[in-house]
């Protein structure tokens, strides 16, 4: 009963075999099956994504948000699907068509690709793959795949800009993003996420909290999203890689781009956050479900927060953040919790002490960067804090003029 | 035929004919697309022979980081936009000729040989390659030398590489 | 079942196609590709002899990790090479670096 979707599965797999199918076509057929439903599910999400976005937006900065298609604005996302869809998808002349048209289709295959190996629940994973750590950096490289794709068969300088861009920061980005994935694997001893996830009676972000941190950043760096979306930036390359796309093939890189979203909220919430496990996750999995759905929202809110409140960075900025500072720590951090893991676990600790030595490790480590950091130009003018007189939001006519 | 030979099929042929579209097309960035997709079906072989993390290593290691490398240079070192006219030098009959020759002397060479009829062990009793792999990699008994080599060698790459490309 | 020969042949055909790229091809990048297919056609023999031979013995997979590593670097000085080399000559056609021929 408290396992649904295995049931559902399960009654699937016997009305087939039931009608005198094959064993092993029935197991095939029902992977398909699961397969449709995931990405289904997958994309309806983006849908109830994209509302919840605009009604967060709205509030951080003051406004109310869509609310005149339905209550509450919910069917707001519906009429934009109506829209794009009722848009003509335009090729532009001197544009490479094969790979134009491929580009939008394979940016929406690498982040759908994710979910393949995403634990949802104790029972419900679509494929536990004993590299799927490694499995989700393989398929994020075929989006900046997609990218270059988009950028250069356009056949538009901006494009292009945007894609030369979009790929130096994402293959710069990789690099932390594989070091810190690889801390919860340590943790972990296993490189399969189910494994991992099984492996959190205590959240890793306790044990490792800087490692989160930056599998945040950079994770919102993979995105492109503000403060790292130098690679749209409408005010400077228009629109970057896709200023040529139109109806629906724009739709699907900005559905990926929110799916994307969502899908580091999953990560984040399955590599650190403890990803299914709750109280009662084992025996009733659809628990399990529900609080996987949470943990994702609250790194989907952290991300989309942090979106709405950060200008963007210059290029130069981004790149020397991600050498000169995110790659060193992420390398210290690495070394730090290999040599305290490996010194707890040979002492035999106590799950309680070994928690504590790890989070006082990460502590230390955290307290040493800000040191080092205050050390490089101290005195530079930009960094001395100014007071600023507090400003009245509104003022009435007659009291402003005196 | 099994569907396990189908599918082997399908890859060699999706493989081979965008290797031969590698070395054949005119236009360099299509060239390196269809590299990609070559790499792609060398890592399904892999996945075929049971090597699943060597299949995702060449994921990410040939698609995330070498044929993008590529496209890069494709595009920095030439007028992108207009990219036409025979990209093969004068002696490309004799290359189609050896390149034909090696293939067919490998093939009369295999035809010859004991060891093409072998079959593929069960795997079931077998340990976990990934960890199998993980502990020869770093045991001073096995192949710890050449991979910190190896390291060294990576290292020196991006020196030589780094200074080469410098910006005088 | 797949019998080795298939791999061997597989890769066999794959080597011979590189082979014909670096041979035949003008520019220098390309050259680099052809390599880049040669050395998958040696990996995929070592890991196919691997899974064929005693999986206890994981040497065919170390292989395919350095060459991995080997290819990595190749490229990464290859590229700086041709790049540094477009600046000086403007120009990437192997044939016309002809500078050291004699």
């Amino acid at each position: 009963m408290g396992d649904p979707i295995n049931l559902i599965s399960q009654w699937f797999n016997d009305l087939l075999l039931g009608w005198g199918l094959g064993e092993k076509l029935v197991a095939v057929l029902s992977l398909f099956v699961g397969a449709a439903i995931l990405v289904t599910a997958s994309l309806l999400t983006v849908v109830v994504l994209i509302w919840v976005e605009r009604k967060i937006a709205g509030r951080l900065q003051d406004r109310i948000g869509p609310n005149r298609a339905g209550p509450f604005g919910l069917l707001q996302p519906i009429a934009d699907i109506i829209k794009i869809f009722t848009k003509e998808i335009t090729t532009p002349d001197g544009a490479d068509k094969v790979a134009f048209n491929i580009a939008p289709v394979l940016a929406m295959a690498s982040v759908l690709l994710i979910w393949a190996v995403i634990p949802m629940a104790a029972t419900v994973v679509g494929s536990d793959i004993n590299v799927g750590v490694l499995y989700i950096v393989a398929v994020g490289s075929l989006g900046i795949v997609a990218i270059l794709m988009a950028g250069w068969s356009s056949n538009n300088k901006f494009a292009l800009l945007g894609a030369f861009r979009a790929v130096a920061q994402m293959v710069s980005y990789e690099v932390p993003m594989v070091l810190t994935l690889l801390i919860p694997v340590l943790l972990a001893r296993s490189m399969g996420i189910n494994d991992i996830v099984q492996a959190q009676s205590t959240w890793f972000i306790v044990i490792a909290p800087l490692a989160g941190l930056i599998f945040l950043i950079t994770s919102m760096a993979e995105v492109g999203r503000a403060p790292f979306d130098l690679i749209e930036a409408e005010s400077e390359i228009v629109a970057g890689f896709h200023v040529e796309y139109s109806g629906m093939a724009f739709g699907m890189f900005y559905v990926s781009e929110f799916l994307h979203v969502w899908t580091i909220g999953a990560l984040i919430a399955t590599l650190f956050l403890g990803g299914w496990r709750g109280p009662g996750a084992e025996t009733w999995p659809i628990l399990g479900l529900f609080y996987f759905y949470i943990k994702t929202f609250v790194g989907y809110f952290l991300i989309t927060w942090i979106r709405l409140s950060l200008p963007r960075v210059r290029i130069d900025q981004l790149l020397s953040f991600n050498w000169k500072f995110l790659t060193p720590l992420t390398l210290v951090i690495l070394v730090v919790t290999a040599i305290v893991d490996k010194a707890l676990s040979m002492a035999g600790a106590a799950r309680w002490l070994y928690v504590l030595v790890m989070l006082a490790a990460n502590v230390l480590v955290g307290w040493g960067t800000m040191l080092v950091l205050k050390t490089v130009e101290p005195n530079r003018p930009g960094r001395v804090r100014q007071e600023f007189p507090p400003r009245p939001v509104a003022v009435a006519p007659e009291a402003a003029d005196n | 035929m099994s569907g396990l030979e189908i599918i082997f099929l399908v890859v060699a042929a999706v493989t081979l004919s965008a290797a031969f579209m590698v070395v054949t097309t005119p236009n360099l960035v299509h060239g390196a697309l269809w590299l990609v997709l070559t790499l792609f079906g060398v890592a399904a072989t892999f996945v075929l022979l049971n090597a699943a993390f060597l299949a995702v290593v060449q994921v990410v290691v040939y698609i995330g980081a070498i044929a993008i490398l590529m496209i890069f240079a494709i595009m920095l070192t030439r007028k992108v936009m207009q990219d036409s006219g025979p990209q093969t030098n004068a002696n490309w009959i004799v290359a189609a000729l050896l390149g034909l020759v090696l293939f067919v002397g490998i093939a009369q060479l295999l035809r010859k040989s004991s060891a093409v009829g072998m079959m593929m062990p069960a795997m079931d009793g077998a340990a976990d390659p990934v960890v199998q792999l993980g502990e020869v990699l770093v045991s001073p008994n096995a192949y710890v030398l050449p991979f910190e080599v190896a390291s060294v060698l990576l290292l020196a790459a991006m020196i030589g590489a780094i200074v080469v490309a410098w910006k005088k | 079942m797949i019998s080795l020969s298939w791999f061997l042949i597989f890769a066999a055909a794959l080597f011979s196609l590189g082979l014909y790229g670096v041979l035949a091809r003008k520019n220098a990048i390309a050259i680099l590709m052809g390599i880049e297919l040669m050395l998958n056609a040696v990996n995929i023999n070592l890991v196919a002899f691997w899974r064929y031979g005693d999986l206890a013995l994981i040497t065919g997979q170390v292989f395919a990790v350095i060459v991995f590593a080997v290819a990595a670097a190749e490229v990464a000085v290859g590229l700086a090479l041709v790049i540094s080399l477009y600046r000086r000559r403007s120009s990437v056609v192997a044939d016309e670096i002809n500078l050291m021929k004699w």
